[in-house]
């Protein structure tokens, strides 16, 4: 073996070549680093960012910069949008579009595996860690280090498949990689294994995280706080994190065995040598139905929260709205096969999925119809929040039966993998989750930041993203019945499709439009903010805890921690006019920061670039860095302090000058 | 609960949910197996390849492992710091010795042609049962350093509740052990 | 020393008769297939139901699920085992029938009007 070959496996200069498309993206990619990286220099903020953000314990801040990361995905996604939409309005006959074939797939690809693992996977995590531990009365998570750890190797992902820009090539294999195309034998590139490593140490996050959440709300929830007097949004996370906690392990196991056929020459997805490639769909599946439900039950329980408070009245139904999410995270692991109906199961396998499938769709009917009965005869507000509720109401629906529809098998064998089949899946993941995070996003912003939004401009991206929405989806429902099937980056004019492409496009940028609107309103909110300060720690005249605190809640969140004895417990003791007694301030016990998560991440990205590259002195590195950093952290004596009741009281009477 | 105690029972929880994870990544394995084990590609057989007596040994060493380390604990508890060590120890090294027959059974294997990358059956018969064993080679090491710690610091409350976290852990690969033990070794010698 | 100790802990009986039990029922299952006292279905349930039964002697002796202080402990493990028998049970079923379905002789007597899903 020559030097080279040792020092950096099988990179070499051919993985910088790309066509201009790429530079560009890559041009603006480093642009954006280096402006960032300027300007944290120019205002002398290093230390700050490491001791405040980089290195910090705080579920908030963890939150926070979840939130900023998955945004700044969410662009390059779009940037994915338009390059699809631009490619498919126009590769009609003898024009080939802007795309190469091979270039359109790794953007497809690209472009669902970011916006489901690095940006919506990514807000859920963020708002999750903003407002669970508030709203449960708790200090921080069960596992604060650990927490640190989830977000770095988040992070880590990130930086794994924005390498794979410059430096080599992204899978072409769609978001979930399916072999026979994934193999060696098809796929001989990087591509593959930078998709696989990426999620691969992402998940493993997810996981940790989900470990974190789950022990968090059964183990730290306030004193009188039972599981039935929970806030619904709580409620829907630690749902959430049961489905993670059981269905990760399963997607771990099958990037392993993949990555072991491509690394090790192995044969469980071969086309030969006694693989069986169904196994490997069979398996992804089962991790990913509950994952879309992972992604959509927090939404659901963030719409609980909105709705409640924007129409000044109780959730209606609390106890049957436990209930249905208690069915559909046990139904989401008995649907799976959904996914694949037409891969040659026999009908009695695939009508028991099938009826399954439109079981589950129950109980989400029974929360549309709660939240629906939740704002009868209650006082309504408008605002930014309760606009994307309502957006999400009419297009889950639609969404929703676009589902049902191809539930039925025989219905799926026309419409699975058609544009049906994309616009359903856009439908929910958009019009149910993101908008759900969207909502959170904007009600729950004041309590973190301490300023309210511009409603205005926050109105104005909401009616551009649902009708832009609508614009660029509802062409695809047509087209998917005209036949017209997904991934295709040519088609024939003769088809009559190039139209409804063309007015899919439009709305796509319509949404663009939509997030511009976004950054402005949340620019123009930082420039306005001395004018909109959340002085009382309640904008929204909430009903739950996380609003009794103050906006932005002290560190260690409550100085006492809370009792409460009803649901909605902040709304009782708003009503009761009951005032607070004299708090008694004791010391309290705080994790320290600690910069091992960065650490970790850091070797965990080594790890993953040298296994794509086959370099292995560096994937031992990065393997021996990973173990002694869990070394040095689980030797240290120093991972925790106590915050004196006098600096307590400090703090707490400072906050009540203000206010 | 004090502060400190329920700060424990919150870790040991957190562990249980990461052991039951484990246990749902171990059920994929099981399940490729299961797809999996009659893809010989028209090479031998688990029957054919697999050595009962020599399964039957590392069963009870590792079942004995398993006794020991409770044993261990019996002591912990009791703040017995060398009968602590002692029964540690012993688990370590019949811990390292299942780990050495595997290894040798698998070196075996390679050295005869039949190799993790023959078929489908042996890929997820390696994956499986060498999932197994590194969870055995992180359990090893753990228990060294953990070791280590009883004999410099003796058995504070931190060191405790990790040789407990130990403890669940060696107990839960012994019970994965059973499955493994019976859903590839039994079921292909039969 | 910490007698508040609130993590389940056995004893010295609890452990031995486990330990005891455990190798009882890994000979009586090793034996029952070299000797071949069972043989085909019977067996493999016979040999199923051992493992079981040795899962729950070590819950029970070893891990002490029964005396764990928290009832959470019990109620996620179960609920494991549930999603286990889940994705075990449906991945073999869905795979049995997908092998038989999409083998080519299958496919050719389909093709063939001989046979039909």
């Amino acid at each position: 073996m020559t030097l080279t070959h040792f020092l950096f496996g099988r990179l070499t200069l051919a993985a910088f070549q790309h066509d201009f498309i790429v530079y560009s993206g890559v041009f603006s990619m480093f642009g954006g680093i280096i402006t960032v990286l300027a300007v944290i220099t120019y205002f002398k903020r290093w230390k700050w960012l490491w001791t405040e953000w980089l290195t910090t314990t705080d579920h908030k801040k963890i939150g926070v910069m979840y939130i900023i990361v998955s945004f700044v995905m969410l662009l390059r996604g779009l940037v994915d949008v338009a390059l699809i939409r631009a490619q498919q309005a126009t590769s009609v006959g003898s024009s080939q579009g802007i795309l190469t074939p091979d270039h359109f797939q790794q953007i497809f690809s690209a472009h669902g595996t970011l916006m489901i693992f690095f940006v919506a996977m990514g807000l859920m995590f963020g708002l999750i860690n903003l407002v669970v531990p508030l709203q449960i009365g708790a200090r921080d998570v069960a596992f604060p280090f650990l927490n640190n750890v989830s977000f770095w190797l988040f992070f880590a992902g990130v930086v794994l498949i924005n390498i794979s820009l410059p430096i080599g090539d992204f899978s072409g294999a769609g978001w979930l990689a399916y072999p026979p195309l994934s193999e060696l034998q098809f796929s001989p590139g990087v591509g593959i294994d930078y998709w696989i490593w990426c999620l691969q140490i992402a998940g493993i996050g997810s996981l940790i995280s989900g470990i974190n959440f789950l022990v968090t709300i059964l183990k730290m929830r306030a004193k009188g706080m039972s599981l039935m007097k929970m806030p619904m949004f709580t409620w829907s996370v630690l749902c959430s994190m049961i489905l993670v906690v059981f269905a990760f392990p399963i997607l771990t196991v099958t990037l392993s065995l993949l990555a072991l056929d491509r690394t090790l020459g192995m044969h469980f997805f071969t086309s030969s040598f006694g693989g069986n490639a169904m196994m490997y769909v069979n398996l992804i599946w089962a991790w990913g139905h509950p994952e879309v439900y992972i992604l959509m039950l927090p939404a659901f329980g963030i719409f609980s929260e909105v709705v409640a408070t924007f129409s000044k009245k109780r959730l209606f139904g609390y106890a049957s709205m436990v209930w249905a999410l208690a069915a559909i995270t046990l139904l989401s692991f008995l649907v799976w096969l959904h996914h694949f109906f037409t891969m040659g199961a026999g009908a009695d396998v695939n009508a028991f999925f099938g009826i399954m499938t439109m079981v589950i769709a129950v109980p989400t009917g029974v929360k549309v119809f709660n939240w629906l009965f939740t704002m009868y005869k209650g006082r309504i507000t408008f605002a930014t929040p309760m606009l994307w509720f309502l957006g999400f109401v009419v297009l889950f629906t639609i969404g929703g039966v676009a589902g049902v529809m191809m539930g039925l098998p025989a219905v799926d064998f026309q419409l699975h993998n058609s544009l049906f089949l994309v616009a359903h899946f856009h439908t929910m993941i958009i019009g149910g989750a993101v908008f759900g995070y969207f909502a959170g996003i904007t009600y729950w912003f004041p309590k973190i930041t301490g300023f309210k939004l511009n409603e205005r401009w926050g109105v104005y991206a909401f009616w551009c993203w649902l009708i832009g929405f609508v614009v660029a989806f509802v062409p695809l429902y047509i087209l998917g019945i005209m036949g017209a099937t997904r991934r295709l980056d040519h088609y024939d004019p003769s088809q009559g499709w190039q139209g409804l492409f063309i007015v899919a496009g439009v709305g796509a940028a319509i949404i663009m439009v939509g997030v511009g609107f976004q950054i402005l309103q949340i620019v123009v909110s930082i420039f306005q903010r001395k004018q909109n300060l959340d002085l009382t720690g309640d904008p929204w005249d909430g009903r739950t805890l996380e609003w009794s605190t103050a906006s932005p809640p002290p560190f260690y969140n409550y100085a006492v921690l809370p009792e409460v004895s009803e649901r909605d417990p902040f709304w009782v003791q708003k009503q009761s006019g009951k005032t607070p007694e004299k708090p008694v301030y004791k010391d309290i016990h705080m994790p320290k920061n600690s910069p091992f998560g960065m650490f970790i991440a850091l070797f965990a990205v080594m790890f993953g670039f040298a296994i794509v590259w086959h370099i292995l002195w560096l994937a031992i590195v990065g393997i021996l860095g990973i173990m002694i950093c869990v070394a040095l952290r689980l030797s240290s004596d120093d991972t925790d302090y106590y915050v004196s009741a006098a600096e307590v009281a400090k703090i707490e009477t400072a906050r009540k000058v203000v206010a | 609960m004090t502060h400190e105690t329920e700060s424990q029972e919150v870790q040991k929880f957190g562990f249980w949910a990461y052991l039951m994870t484990d246990c749902v990544l171990f059920a994929s394995l099981f399940a490729t197996y299961a797809v999996l084990h009659n893809n010989t590609f028209g090479g031998p057989s688990g029957h054919d390849l697999f050595s009962m007596p020599y399964v039957l040994g590392e069963t009870f060493i590792l079942l004995v492992s398993s006794y020991t380390s409770g044993l261990a604990m019996l002591a912990v508890h009791k703040q017995a710091k060398n009968q602590a060590l002692a029964w540690l120890g012993t688990t370590f090294v019949l811990g390292a010795t299942f780990l050495i027959m595997e290894l040798h059974e698998f070196s075996s294997l390679i050295h005869d042609g039949h190799s993790f990358r023959t078929n489908g059956f042996l890929s997820s018969y390696f994956t499986l049962v060498g999932t197994h064993g590194l969870h055995i080679t992180f359990g090893l090491i753990w228990m060294a350093v953990l070791m280590v710690q009883v004999f410099k610091k003796g058995l504070p409350p931190k060191t405790t509740s990790r040789l407990t976290l130990l403890n669940m852990f060696w107990h839960f690969l012994d019970v994965i052990w059973i499955f493994i033990f019976t859903l590839v070794y039994l079921m292909a010698a039969r | 020393m910490n007698t508040e100790i609130t993590q389940a802990e056995g004893n010295l009986t609890s452990y031995t008769v486990g330990f005891v039990l455990s190798i009882l029922l890994t000979l009586a299952a090793y034996f029952s297939v070299t000797q071949h006292i069972f043989t085909g279905n019977a067996l493999i349930i016979f040999i199923a139901i051992l493992a079981l039964v040795q899962l729950v002697v070590q819950l029970f002796f070893f891990l002490h699920l029964n005396k764990m202080k928290s009832r959470w402990n019990a109620v996620i493990f179960w609920f494991m085992l549930l999603i286990v028998a889940i994705l075990v049970g449906g991945s073999l079923w869905i795979m049995k029938n997908l092998n038989y379905n999409m083998t080519p002789a299958q496919i050719n007597a389909y093709m063939n009007n001989q046979d039909s899903l």
